[in-house]
């Protein structure tokens, strides 16, 4: 990093509260978090007016496409990727991988993605994340599942979808549940809460929290099967505060037009002529897979718990 | 309405009698800003369109990410009226993003990028480093009382040079600046809006009515 020179700033100032961990993911809001495999995809990214970018070896299309395990990246690869561009810059770690999750905190990424789009190294427990001074972002298919994501130190959730398929249904149905349930809560008395903790399995102040100010403790992004300018803006209008786009942009005809579209769509989400200019000769979009046609093993989103 | 939801602030928001303050929506949290604004009894609007401009006393730019701000401003035609506007004596509040648009020199930029201009100031972007170096901390601000002002940076700039026309108003303990004003102009490396600090919206408000009053 070329500012290690630069000397701490004051020995009263506290760095990995929650305060400032949630608080990156507010700066991100409104924006797009676009998946990059190489420092050149990662330019192209920030030039279209990417928020962030995640750094990948495979998208998952391809990680879909090669099978294996999959794992964290290269560190050279993310420190390449780190160098080449200003805005932030997250990476992917196994489920329950806590020492994946060191070395990219080492490796000074801004966000740790803590993905099911990897293979789980641990099938019971989810990583601390308190434990870390960088902040984390995960997954969630439904309420409970973002709750006691947060409740282990998520400073960000993403509705998981289902990553590399190009379908956006998936991405519908985690981001309207999730929306769903919040709403559920909003109307519940006191003694209603206590019962929607134990079906939520998620811890009651958490839930309680939710009921009392209609939204998550933290940013809710929405991620898995974003192809194109309009399925970023459903994803807005559905009450998302932000889009990943994985395998959708450097998959597609004219990823540099693509991308650029996307953050258009993203910003004026509620203005179908906006989103209608930007989406015209835009090339091909990926060619993706139908959910439906996904045998259940192949399904990412069903990794976490 | 044509479309599931539409990007409007809370009932109440626009309601006020106080002065009408926009806050740019491009990207970035500018519902935190309409949030503290409002509780301050402004008259609060959001702007995407350089029609929206028109009706407003005061601009907030918000905390997120410079360089996208800075894109779509000048692909929807926003960044020329808006640098009229500060040229013509809007006041204007930037915090993070908001002061790196607003600063006449910006260091460690992307390519191309450009920011509107208006404070006499040198500012460098990510001065800290990565998130892991965001921190927050106290802040005595002789300006907004005697009470220290707790200020979270999020992977913040630092002013490095002050110009003759501009003032810095808070440093942080190694003497680097991270609060400036310059007449209707203000700008902090950190984020008020996040925790509960209003005094630098109350600040920036006395400045919005006295240019109303003025104007």
């Amino acid at each position: 990093m070329t500012e290690a020179s630069v000397p701490a700033p004051a020995a009263t100032s506290q760095t990995g509260s929650s305060r400032v961990k949630r608080g990156l993911a507010e700066m991100l809001k409104g924006g797009v978090i676009m998946d990059v495999v190489t420092a050149e995809q990662a330019r192209i990214a920030e030039d279209a007016g990417a928020v962030a970018v995640m750094a990948l070896e495979r998208v998952p299309a391809d990680i879909r496409a090669q099978g294996g395990v999959a794992r964290m990246s290269d560190p050279d690869l993310i420190e390449a990727i780190i160098a080449e561009v200003s805005i932030p810059v997250m990476a992917k770690a196994r489920i329950g991988h806590f020492v994946e999750a060191q070395v990219l905190q080492a490796l000074d990424v801004d966000y740790i993605d803590e993905s099911e789009v990897l293979s789980p190294a641990d099938y019971v427990n989810h990583i601390d994340k308190w434990a870390f001074n960088t902040p984390f972002v995960c997954g969630a298919t439904n309420l409970g599942e973002a709750l006691r994501r947060i409740n282990e130190g998520a400073a960000m959730i993403r509705s998981k979808g289902e990553a590399g398929t190009g379908d956006v249904s998936e991405a519908t149905k985690h981001i309207r549940k999730i929306t769903s349930e919040i709403n559920a809560l909003k109307s519940m008395t006191r003694d209603e809460l206590y019962v929607a903790a134990k079906e939520l399995q998620a811890p009651y102040e958490l839930v309680l929290e939710v009921a009392e100010t209609g939204k998550l403790p933290v940013v809710l992004f929405t991620a898995g099967g974003v192809a194109t300018p309009a399925d970023a803006a459903m994803m807005m209008q559905l009450g998302a505060d932000g889009v990943f786009v994985g395998s959708g942009i450097f998959k597609s005809g004219n990823p540099e037009a693509r991308a650029a579209a996307v953050v258009k769509a993203t910003t004026f989400y509620d203005d179908p002529s906006v989103i209608a200019e930007v989406s015209r000769g835009l090339g091909e979009a990926m060619v993706g897979i139908n959910v439906g046609d996904l045998a259940a093993p192949h399904r990412l989103a069903e990794r976490g718990w | 309405m044509t479309t599931l939801r539409t990007e409007s602030l809370d009932a109440g928001a626009a309601a006020s009698t106080g002065p009408r303050v926009g806050v740019l929506a491009l990207q970035g949290d500018f519902r935190e800003h309409a949030h503290v604004l409002t509780k301050l009894g402004a008259s609060v609007s959001l702007v995407r369109r350089p029609d929206e401009l028109d009706a407003i006393e005061g601009l907030v730019i918000p905390g997120g990410e410079s360089t996208v701000m800075d894109k779509l401003s000048r692909a929807y035609g926003l960044a020329e009226p808006l640098k009229a506007a500060i040229a013509a004596g809007l006041p204007v509040y930037g915090t993070c993003a908001g002061l790196i648009m607003l600063a006449d020199t910006v260091l460690d930029a992307i390519a191309g990028q450009q920011s509107l201009g208006g404070l006499d100031v040198v500012v460098r972007r990510n001065a800290f480093g990565s998130q892991n170096q965001s921190f927050e901390t106290d802040l005595d601000i002789p300006a907004l009382g005697e009470r220290p002002v707790h200020a979270v940076f999020i992977r913040g700039p630092v002013v490095e040079s002050v110009g003759p026309r501009a003032k810095a108003l808070a440093t942080i303990s190694d003497g680097r600046v991270v609060a400036v004003e310059q007449g209707n102009l203000l700008g902090t490396s950190f984020h008020p809006e996040i925790n509960g600090e209003f005094r630098f919206h109350e600040y920036f408000l006395t400045k919005v009515r006295a240019a109303a009053t003025a104007a």
